[in-house]
């Protein structure tokens, strides 16, 4: 094997490490400092590397993207907030990879709550007497370490800010919260981490939704997720990054007994993007990953799953579909694992991809790894464009082919979008469907 | 209403149809039988516009105008209307939505406005609960995880709601239960009128102890071997087909 190629970003780092948060906690300080050298090691991922043979992320090397020297409210303007900022939630609002609590809307929380920006919780600042870093010590980092590769190490030495959420035990949140990563800046670097940790029998729906300008930049954000026992969560991300940008985002959950997580994953901006979800499931645990990517022009959209069944009675339910059009490039690559101790394991994983165009392409790599006797696991995947019978039979139903065509791949949609139970968040994500392909005669009304 | 003149179809180099003549007039119904293999899903298949199927021979011709040269959606909007013997599943795509969708075309077609949402669900109503059916089945995506009999019963519904001119029942009664086919049959039945006009092809004669035809057509390797009134099936259910598919080969 060849040597990685030295990556120009860790000469930056000495000039922007004082601005970053946590330079009162020294386990951070220490954190930071072995994620530089893992980093300055390795570079960011190589297609040399098994997971990674389909996507290659040099590009940001070729560009020097930097951190931005402060977040700019006012560059936000009020249509993307309209637009992308959920009523019925409550958000943290981070603009180039800093807090912003102009924008945020965090009033109302219930007692025992915490919803706020990282570098807040770091400080202490802002949030009366509590103090989170012991909270903090015990789980940044603990989902995910730098071994994982090159961009869980570069966003554990980078990340200027986050989201960190605590729901206390038993606690039922009435409104979701939403994170809202705005880049405006050419050429930022936004690096965040987000944590999240809801505890035994809590309940919550979170929504992370990524969205810049018309900019090129990179946004490498990494969410570290503890579910406790019993207790569920619901995650979405929505990922509608400016066409031109780079996106890397890593979601690493830790379920406890009998915790519940769902995924959805809706996949739709950026030049080339990434997302890891990498679930480890305890006894009787159950994980629903949900995923579509819709690829149009030259996008590169990645997708990388991996549930690791680690205790009994796990379940698991997979299900990407894909929709690719143009010279677009789809990637699925999902695996599961069934440790030895867990038997009785009971998972599914499905892939299905559209290919709108001869130009298109998908490369599907499920993968199933079992190592326990007693188990129920399966998986399929489809690659195929739309089906004649179906064209031709709506079109013996009066309905012109372009306009069947239109309706069928909507509709294969579709079935990811109809899972989304914030209506808000529903409205939001079909808008953008219908945004990213032809929709003459398709009428909104039935999606 | 359609004039079948001496049309002979192949799939590849393979000839399927080999001169078939059918005169159908406003009113009247066809009975299309014959054994597996004579051409009977081809010839309705040919009709209603499916792709893969050369005609290279003769016409047909639907109020005037020459059928073959139309797409299938144009034939379905200047009233042809294909039941087919394996309806299709669309997931994500409401029955209700595929009705409307497929109502409206007809009526921009003829220059007319869209349904009014009120009397379209009225209309509907109407309809599914003359074919007996649940109302849930509107909201559910078309035909999916529905039964065999569920699947034909929804054929015949958008037949009643698109109030087509020429009906072709593709082995409607195939795979059905007597209930089923009762109900099918009642929701044929109630369609029956002077401007409108069936083809129905069917392996089984049972069909036709219900829905009563004014013709009975027997085909056989590509062609119309026999020709007769309501009769004939009587004969054919006593006798099977190979007496005529001898004749052919003869």
């Amino acid at each position: 094997m060849s040597a990685v190629i030295a990556s120009r970003y860790p000469a930056e780092y000495e000039s922007i490490a004082p601005s970053l948060p946590g330079q009162n906690q020294p386990w951070l300080q220490q954190l930071r400092s072995e994620a530089l050298q893992a980093f300055s090691a390795t570079g960011f991922p190589s297609p040399r590397e098994e997971e990674w043979r389909y996507t290659n992320v040099s590009g940001i090397e070729k560009k020097l993207f930097s951190v931005p020297a402060s977040q700019v409210a006012s560059d936000v303007s009020a249509d993307l907030l309209k637009a992308y900022q959920l009523p019925d939630a409550w958000s943290v609002v981070l603009v180039n990879g800093r807090f912003s609590a102009e924008l945020s809307a965090l009033s109302g929380l219930p007692d025992g709550v915490s919803v706020l920006s990282l570098a807040d919780a770091l400080v202490g600042a802002n949030v009366g007497a509590k103090n989170f870093s012991p909270l903090l010590e015990t789980h940044l980092g603990r989902a995910v370490n730098n071994a994982e590769h090159g961009f869980v190490a570069f966003n554990t030495a980078w990340f200027s800010d986050g989201l960190f959420v605590h729901v206390p035990p038993k606690q039922v949140l009435a409104k979701p919260i939403q994170l809202l990563h705005i880049v405006t800046q050419a050429d930022a670097l936004a690096i965040t981490r987000n944590i999240i940790i809801v505890d035994e029998s809590a309940q919550a729906s979170v929504v992370e939704t990524f969205v810049g300008t018309d900019n090129a930049y990179l946004t490498a954000a990494v969410t570290e997720v503890f579910v406790g026992q019993n207790a569920d969560l619901t995650l979405y991300k929505m990922q509608s990054e400016s066409e031109k940008a780079y996106h890397f985002g890593g979601i690493y959950i830790k379920q406890e007994r009998d915790a519940r997580f769902t995924h959805h994953n809706f996949a739709f901006g950026g030049l080339l993007a990434r997302s890891d979800i990498h679930a480890d499931l305890d006894h009787a645990s159950e994980c629903v990953l949900n995923g579509l990517y819709l690829g149009v022009k030259r996008q590169h959209i990645d997708n990388h799953t991996r549930i690791n069944h680690l205790k009994p009675y796990g379940i698991s339910r997979e299900t990407y579909k894909g929709v690719l059009d143009d010279k677009a490039r789809g990637v699925f690559q999902g695996r599961v694992i069934v440790a030895e101790d867990a038997q009785k394991t009971d998972s599914q994983m499905n892939n299905r991809n559209l290919l709108l165009s001869v130009d298109a392409e998908v490369d599907t790599k499920p993968q199933l790894e079992i190592y326990a006797d007693d188990v129920k696991c399966g998986h399929g995947v489809t690659v195929g464009q739309l089906d004649d019978k179906s064209v031709f039979y709506l079109q013996s139903r009066c309905i012109d082919e372009e306009t069947a065509r239109n309706m069928l791949t909507f509709a294969f949609a579709n079935e990811m979008v109809d899972k989304i139970s914030i209506k808000s968040l529903h409205d939001n994500v079909l808008e953008q469907v219908l945004a990213r392909f032809p929709q003459q005669g398709v009428d909104k009304e039935w999606l | 209403m359609l004039s079948i003149k001496n049309l002979h179809v192949s799939v590849g180099d393979k000839p399927i149809l080999k001169g078939i003549n059918l005169e159908i007039k406003a009113g009247e119904i066809h009975a299309i039988m014959g054994p597996n293999g004579s051409g009977k899903s081809t010839l309705s298949h040919v009709l209603s516009g499916k792709s893969g199927y050369t005609v290279t021979e003769g016409s047909v011709t639907y109020q005037g105008k020459d059928l073959i040269e139309m797409a299938p959606d144009i034939r379905a909007r200047e009233g042809v209307f294909l039941a087919f013997q394996y309806p299709v599943e669309i997931p994500g795509v409401s029955n209700v939505y595929l009705l409307k969708a497929a109502l409206n075309a007809i009526r921009k077609h003829h220059g007319e406005p869209e349904v009014d949402a009120m009397d379209f669900l009225t209309l509907v109503k109407e309809k599914v609960r003359l074919l007996e059916m649940d109302e849930k089945f509107l909201y559910r995506a078309v035909n999916e995880g529905f039964s065999g009999g569920e699947k034909k019963r929804n054929e015949i519904l958008q037949m009643a709601i698109l109030e087509p001119k020429l009906c072709i029942l593709d082995e409607t009664d195939s795979g059905l239960d007597i209930d089923a086919l009762k109900i099918v049959s009642e929701g044929v039945n109630s369609l029956r009128s002077p401007e409108r006009s069936f083809v129905m092809v069917t392996h089984y004669q049972r069909l036709l102890d219900y829905i009563k035809p004014d013709f009975v057509h027997v085909l056989a390797h590509g062609q119309i071997v026999k020709s007769g009134g309501p009769e004939l099936a009587l004969e054919l259910e006593e006798k099977g087909y190979s007496w005529l598919e001898e004749q052919v080969a003869a």
